[in-house]
């Protein structure tokens, strides 16, 4: 937990490595090196960028137009920002590393797996979850075709599902049959409802207004 | 009331909501993001849990040292599973666990925690049964009818093949777990929890039980679960780790989930199993004989000998033998129609392998094999498969094997069945009827997606003449009436009995109350469209608020008990379907790629509630078969002993491009109608290994012993290595 404990680590690592620890220790981006595995690489490479942690740093993230303050370890997922520290929990923790689709969210205007997002790499940018897009009295379009179209079940998988949805007709206002199936191919659901949601996307396609607010009203 | 209350359904002419399709009651809060499951809550003061697990499949713990984890920062308890001399017995089992102010606290201490391990041998081989030590393999006895050896030596035609289907892992996107809290000790003792289950009611007492602490003062609460498919029953050993973890922090709530290479190890499966299978019969296909050979593992405890092989059709000669393998992979867990995947996967192989060696359409072999059925069922199967050929365009595009084509891409159909039970299970509803006029609904059952929280409510409202949007439901508080698991299909038929006795029986307090004002004895009234009117005079009516507000200021409160015993269903909810499937493949033989181009199912049911959300089951089920037919399966390594893929890169679930076109025939008639309210959860989910396994078989001309249909196994078939 503390740096004197990752120190104690150096050049040799203990039980195995785990991802988490791995980039807790390579702070910012990828250019800040800082693990003893690494040593060498970066005693090559020009100075490091500032880096942090282990322990728990002050961030701001600017999530559904308002600026947050708050304090994480810098290894902490964005997903694991909004779901353990923030309290937004539409976005899901389901496979943990980038292939379900369940965290989604909107990023600087293109979907992200917020869990393959560190908190601290999401500063500066616009960060919009599905909390932020309609509510249950007043669905968003998107929300609302897959309401229509019974694309859910359990419901665990939607709220990714509705994000990649509407990240999908942002960049494609008029999908195909097969544009659909790509643009929604990173997402998965096991009650098994993507007759639903191919229904709910080909709605939704109709009545979201275009990114450029020229379609369809 | 003097008389029995006539419980029975309303006429299907005369219905106004059941039998309609309303859109699910809990769809906007899921589909805008607010449904609250219980892995979403963060309770004041809560705690973050992770566990240390084992790295071994099969080890003696022979030390555990926890010193340095509960020093750890931000560690505010420590609880350890094992003890020195425990034996852990596959990968991924419980070993310790913390607590902490955070997560990445409570994952960071759990690594400090020491254990050594004497390891141990292990066995984690299932499949090919010559290559498995000994000792891990247990005879489980042979089943003989008729005489087998007669019906073999005087067949005209015997064919034989080898299945198999792997161990697959139920998945859930919501991992096992709960938050908990536990406070004070012994019979002071205050527990709350918000677990993922499919049973809210049994949960507490089986939780007071294994914690000693009086179910009384246990209260277990879950608006939404997130998938459970048969694996969350009971509160399992993490919720006895979670409470003593919040006892220990001095009674703070813990939030205690399984991670996901956690959860894909040891937090549910279905077991595999392998056949040789022999059949005999007649040219003109007919089947004689039956002779197979079974083994499979649902982990250490190994797998009983299954009970239902051959499938549905009890072939008059048959024996049967079968191996029990123990395996070092986390145990089994019910799995959405338990042990009748399997079942389907390895007859309908068997039989559409004799179909082609007699050199006949399966279609015609199968409706030969229906005699075999049981009585009530011959009919049906007989109207499925012909239903089935004819949405399937089997007569257009069925061709013999091998006839599939000239070009790389053969295309393929292929059969598979099903039956299942799916009578209502015991439940326990209330209705209350307000001065007001609002009327609230009580039942401790769950909402596992299935549509349960609107079918409930579609019963009540059509039995109150409301609309449904006047009916609140509690569900998912074990302060409620105690109602029933959902699990083996159960659900529906019990819940809406129970809804459908409580309204009528409330419904019936308040025509006592009215009927004096309205000049009119209270048999002699009805509620409709949101009046209380005379049966025969509408024009003759009182407004529902007009009524109700003649209660002064007593509701009524009235309960409805469906036991699931003896006769008590009276035709409400009756156990029984059956169903027949086809898919349609296209298999590219060069690349070994296997792509569902159509796929049909035709479904036996009893009275539907809401064709709309039935509709979904059975979509659901044929996509999550479709998954488990072409990429699902838990791979393990004989050298370490490990899964190789506990995640969801290697672990394939289908995706939204996989699934192909899908047409479900709902068989919704009159007759069917009176047979009372089906659970259709699993009957569905039934056939699909089936009847893809016999699409590329047909499509290829050759039959692909092994699911999942992966490139790997046709492309080991098309080269001669399966």
């Amino acid at each position: 937990m503390s740096s004197q404990k990752d120190s104690e680590r150096t050049g040799k690592p203990k039980r195995g490595f785990s991802r988490r620890g791995f980039i807790r220790g390579v702070g910012i981006g990828g250019g800040a090196l800082g693990t003893g595995l690494l040593e060498q690489e970066a005693l090559a490479a020009p100075p490091p960028a500032k880096v942090v942690g282990p322990g728990p740093v002050p961030i701001t993230l600017n999530i559904n137009g308002k600026p947050v303050n708050l304090k994480v370890e810098p290894r902490v997922t964005l997903c694991d920002a909004l779901r353990n520290y923030l309290d937004i929990t539409g976005a899901k923790r389901v496979c943990d590393r980038g292939t379900c689709g369940a965290c989604t969210v909107m990023m600087a205007g293109k979907t992200v797996y917020s869990c393959t997002v560190l908190a601290i790499d999401a500063q500066g940018k616009n960060i919009e979850t599905i909390e932020s897009i309609g509510s249950p009295e007043k669905l968003h379009p998107v929300s609302a075709a897959f309401w229509n179209n019974d694309g859910q079940q359990c419901g665990y998988c939607t709220p990714g599902f509705v994000m990649a949805c509407k990240g999908l007709l942002e960049e494609n206002p008029h999908p195909t049959l097969d544009d659909l199936k790509k643009g929604l191919g990173g997402n998965l659901c096991r009650c098994g409802t993507y007759m639903g949601i191919k229904a709910a996307v080909m709605e939704a396609a109709k009545t979201m207004p275009a990114a450029g607010g020229k379609k369809n009203g | 009331m003097a008389n029995t209350p006539d419980y029975s359904w309303p006429p299907s002419s005369t219905r106004k909501i059941m039998g309609t399709g309303p859109k699910r009651l809990d769809g906007p809060v899921k589909s805008s993001g607010r449904a609250k499951y219980s892995s979403d809550l963060n309770l004041k003061d809560m705690l973050h849990g992770a566990y240390l697990t084992s790295p071994h499949a099969h080890a003696r713990v022979t030390s555990i040292d926890t010193s340095a984890a509960e020093k750890a920062p931000g560690v505010q308890s420590v609880y350890v599973i094992v003890s020195n001399g425990t034996e852990v017995q596959w990968q991924g089992a419980e070993v310790a666990a913390v607590a902490a102010l955070t997560e990445e606290q409570a994952r960071e201490a759990v690594r400090l925690i020491k254990v050594e391990y004497e390891v141990l041998p292990h066995n984690v081989l299932d499949h090919e049964l010559g290559k498995i030590d000994p000792a891990f393999t247990q005879k489980a006895g042979e089943r003989m009818q008729g005489d087998p050896d007669k019906a073999f030596t005087e067949a005209e035609v015997v064919s034989d093949g080898i299945y198999g289907i792997p161990v697959v892992t139920h998945c859930c996107l919501e991992p096992h777990g709960q938050v908990i809290q536990w406070q004070g000790t012994g019979d002071a003792s205050q527990i709350q929890v918000f677990p993922s289950t499919q049973n809210v009611t049994a949960y507490a007492g089986d939780l007071g039980q294994r914690l000693k602490v009086p179910v009384t003062n246990i209260r277990v609460k879950m608006d939404y679960i997130g998938g459970g498919f048969g694996s969350k029953f009971n509160p399992d050993a993490w919720a006895i780790v979670g409470a003593n973890l919040s006892q220990k922090a001095g009674g703070r709530p813990v939030k205690l989930w399984l991670d996901r290479a956690t959860e894909q190890m040891i937090a549910g499966n279905r077991p595999s199993i392998f056949a040789k299978v022999k059949v005999a019969g007649k040219k003109d296909g007919t089947i004689t004989g039956w002779q197979g050979e079974t083994w499979g593992s649902g982990g250490v405890a190994g797998l009983t000998m299954p009970n239902n092989i051959p499938y549905v059709f009890d072939i008059p000669n048959s024996r049967r033998n079968h191996t029990q393998v123990k395996v070092n992979g986390g145990p089994q867990r019910a799995w959405r129609a338990p042990g009748n995947q399997q079942a389907s996967y390895i007859s309908c192989s068997a039989i559409d392998d004799f179909a082609a060696k007699a050199g006949v359409d399966p279609m015609v072999v199968f409706a030969k094999a229906v005699p075999y059925a049981q009585q009530a069922r011959r009919d049906t199967y007989l109207f499925q498969l012909q239903k089935a050929a004819e949405l399937s365009e089997w007569k257009t595009l069925w061709h013999p094997r091998a006839q599939n084509g000239n070009g790389p891409v053969k295309r393929g159909l292929g059969i598979g069945i099903a039956t299942w039970a799916g009578a209502g299970h015991a439940s326990q509803c209330r209705t209350v009827i307000n001065p007001d006029g609002s009327v609230r609904v009580e039942m401790c059952t769950q909402d596992l997606g299935t549509g349960t929280r609107t079918i409930i409510t579609q019963v009540v409202a059509e039995t109150l003449g409301l609309p449904m949007s006047q009916i609140k439901l509690l569900v998912g508080d074990s302060s409620l009436p105690p109602d029933g698991s959902s699990g083996g299909s159960t659900t529906v038929g019990g819940v809406s009995t129970s809804s459908r006795r409580s309204s009528v029986n409330a419904l019936a307090k308040l025509l006592d109350a009215v009927a004096p004002d309205m000049g009119v004895p209270a048999d002699q009234l009805e509620a409709r469209d949101g009046l209380i009117r005379v049966k025969g005079t509408p024009g003759k009516s009182l407004t529902w608020a007009a009524a109700c507000k003649k209660l002064g200021t007593t509701s009524i409160s009235e309960m409805g008990v469906f036991t699931a015993r003896g006769n008590d269903a009276n035709g409400m909810t009756t156990a029984g379907v059956c169903g027949v499937q086809v898919a349609d493949v296209s298999v590219d033989i060069e690349t070994g790629v296997v792509k569902v181009n159509r796929y049909t199912a035709v479904q036996d049911c009893g009275l539907v509630i809401n064709p709309w959300l039935a509709q979904s089951q059975v979509h659901g089920a044929i996509i999550m078969g479709i998954g488990t037919a072409l990429y699902e399966e838990r791979i393990m390594d004989q050298q370490t002993g490990k899964m190789l893929n506990p995640d969801m890169e290697f672990y394939k679930l289908a995706g939204i491009m996989d699934v192909g076109d899908i047409r479900v025939h709902m068989d919704i008639r009159e007759e069917n109608d009176k047979r009372g309210v089906i659970g259709l959860g699993e009957p569905p989910a039934v056939p699909i290994c089936g009847a893809i396994g016999n699409a590329v078989a047909n499509a290829i001309g050759m039959r692909v012993p092994y699911i999942p249909m992966t490139p790997e196994h046709v492309l080991n078939t098309l080269e001669g290595r399966a």
